[in-house]
């Protein structure tokens, strides 16, 4: 048994180590491609870290959308920006020459930085070792939660209100996203047999894993952002095959199923105010149910809007208006 | 007792693929013979370690579970592995020669 | 209990490297991935802190934080990529004017 507690921290240090380099890569080295790609596996190595950390939600979270979907998002930037950065080639050399003067200047930060980390050190170690935060406030209320996994617990009853915000922003983002509009086009993509088939394949298998997220939430790690960031990847699987939203479904019906988990969720707690007296306090007898209709819709929507944050240009009915 | 014993003896096998990979993947000098190494690990290591890890599974589910992940790693490394050489080659990128 | 302070720790590293690479870096696409290490390295504290319970069962509402807070990382960094390519379109390099060479 002690060489196992011994192996184990040995993994530990390692994945720490591992951690850190792999960020420093992505922050210094010298090819901007190399730090997406080691970007990435930072994301998918802190999902190992959140397994041992005991938050399997967050690793599931972390592998779809911090590994997943940020690095599609980083990737896909760096695509548009190449041809830029190809003709300002130019005025991008020069930084070189006047490098001395920005040397010296970099040792001001480094000091701050290392300032900084040390008295987050201390104050980290001086923390008591043992803490119970809000476990059993949780887990006494757990029962009239209507669901049996703290975790959505507390993002769909306790703290609802988080969630509700959250969708709204990431609709925010898609409003800026979509009124900023840049006019760098989409990536052209010829997908080819391979990618066509395996997009075949594998959005409906995406799409039933995002399902079972989704349902097992409830009760075991998953949930509505796990469901709705799979959801996203599938419809990122769709775009960079060259698959395109059939143009009838462009305006409104898009719209409504962007905004549906948003509407849905205001609806439902302006609903329980007026039967509980109290906003978003779901009554314990319906609040499996609410949960699950809540999620169901969030899931959609989040969905929805990780893909078309992924695409960037808003749908070509918009930019007539 | 037996079935842990060589559920061991798997999960070993399967790590030392992946080791073989990995090393594979940090020393081959081109895409393409790294691709080649890479595809050992995720598809032979991968299914190593699913056959020694369900021998411990709780239930046939977990099991069948184990044994999906693995058909859908077999499924996207092969196709990723495909667009990527295809990216190569269009890209350019000789095939390396002795 | 040692693992939770390491973690902890790693955490502290990863937000004072994030910080020194958006102050050093130019290169704006450099600089979002610097607030999102940093980001990281915040998570990476909280979801450790949260292990300390006695019980075995880690708490609950920093995980939940934390979920939301990946999901809200990502739309920023959505939209701070469009800003990106709008801020390339216009001046013709990724990276914001220099004072001095104006």
């Amino acid at each position: 048994m002690e060489a196992l507690a011994l192996l184990q921290d040995v993994f530990d240090i390692l994945l720490g180590f591992g951690l850190l380099w792999l960020a420093w890569l992505a922050l210094f080295s010298l090819d901007l491609f190399r730090s997406i790609v080691s970007f990435i596996s930072f994301g998918l190595l802190m999902a190992i870290i959140w397994v041992r950390l005991d938050a399997p939600d967050v690793a599931l979270a972390e592998a779809a959308i911090g590994a997943g979907l940020t690095g599609a998002l980083f990737l896909a930037a760096f695509a548009k920006l190449q041809p830029a950065s190809v003709n300002g080639k130019g005025s991008s050399i020069n930084p070189q020459k006047q490098s001395s003067r920005k040397q010296l200047l970099r040792w001001l930060p480094a000091l701050i930085m290392l300032w900084i980390a040390s008295g987050l050190t201390i104050a980290i170690l001086a923390l008591p070792p043992h803490a119970t935060g809000l476990t059993s406030e949780v887990t006494s209320n757990l029962t009239a939660s209507g669901v049996s996994n703290p975790v959505t617990a507390v993002l769909l009853n306790f703290r609802g209100y988080d969630t509700l915000l959250e969708i709204v922003v990431l609709l925010l983002a898609l409003l800026a996203v979509w009124s900023i509009g840049s006019s760098v086009p989409s990536i052209e993509s010829e997908p080819g047999p391979v990618l066509d088939t395996l997009s075949r394949l594998l959005v409906p298998i995406l799409i039933m894993v995002s399902a079972y997220l989704l349902w097992v939430g409830a009760h075991a790690p998953g949930g509505a952002f796990q469901a709705g960031a799979v959801l996203g990847a599938a419809g990122v699987l769709l775009v960079l095959s060259g698959w395109k939203l059939y143009p009838g479904l462009e305006g409104f019906p898009l719209r409504l199923v962007l905004t549906a988990g948003s509407i849905t969720f205001v609806v439902i707690a302006i609903l329980t105010m007026l039967v509980s007296g109290t906003f978003m306090q779901f009554p314990p007898a319906q609040a499996s149910i609410l949960i699950l209709i809540l999620e169901m819709v969030a899931t959609l929507s989040i969905g929805v809007t990780l893909a078309a944050l992924f695409i960037g240009s808003p749908p070509t009915d918009i930019k007539k208006l | 007792m037996l079935t842990e014993y060589v559920s061991a003896v798997l999960l070993v096998a399967g790590a030392i693929f992946y080791l073989a990979g990995t090393i594979g993947l940090l020393r081959f000098p081109d895409v393409y013979t790294r691709l080649h190494a890479l595809t050992k690990a995720d598809n032979l290591g991968l299914g190593l370690i699913v056959i020694g890890l369900s021998l411990q599974a709780s239930s046939f589910a977990a099991a069948g579970k184990l044994f999906l992940i693995w058909l859908l790693v077999l499924l996207a490394g092969a196709s990723v592995s495909h667009l990527v050489a295809r990216a190569a080659l269009h890209k350019g990128v000789h095939l390396w020669k002795r | 209990m040692n693992t939770v302070f390491l973690y902890a720790l790693v955490g502290i590293g990863l937000f004072c490297l994030g910080l020194f690479a958006l102050i050093v870096q130019a290169h704006l696409l450099r600089k979002i991935l610097a607030i999102n290490i940093m980001g990281s390295g915040v998570f990476l504290i909280l979801v450790a802190l949260a292990r300390r319970t006695e019980g075995g069962i880690p708490d609950p509402v920093p995980h939940a934080m934390v979920i939301t807070g990946i999901v809200v990382a990502v739309s920023a960094t959505a939209l701070a990529l469009v800003m990106i390519l709008k801020v390339t379109e216009s001046s013709g390099q990724p990276e914001f004017p220099d004072e001095e060479s104006k």
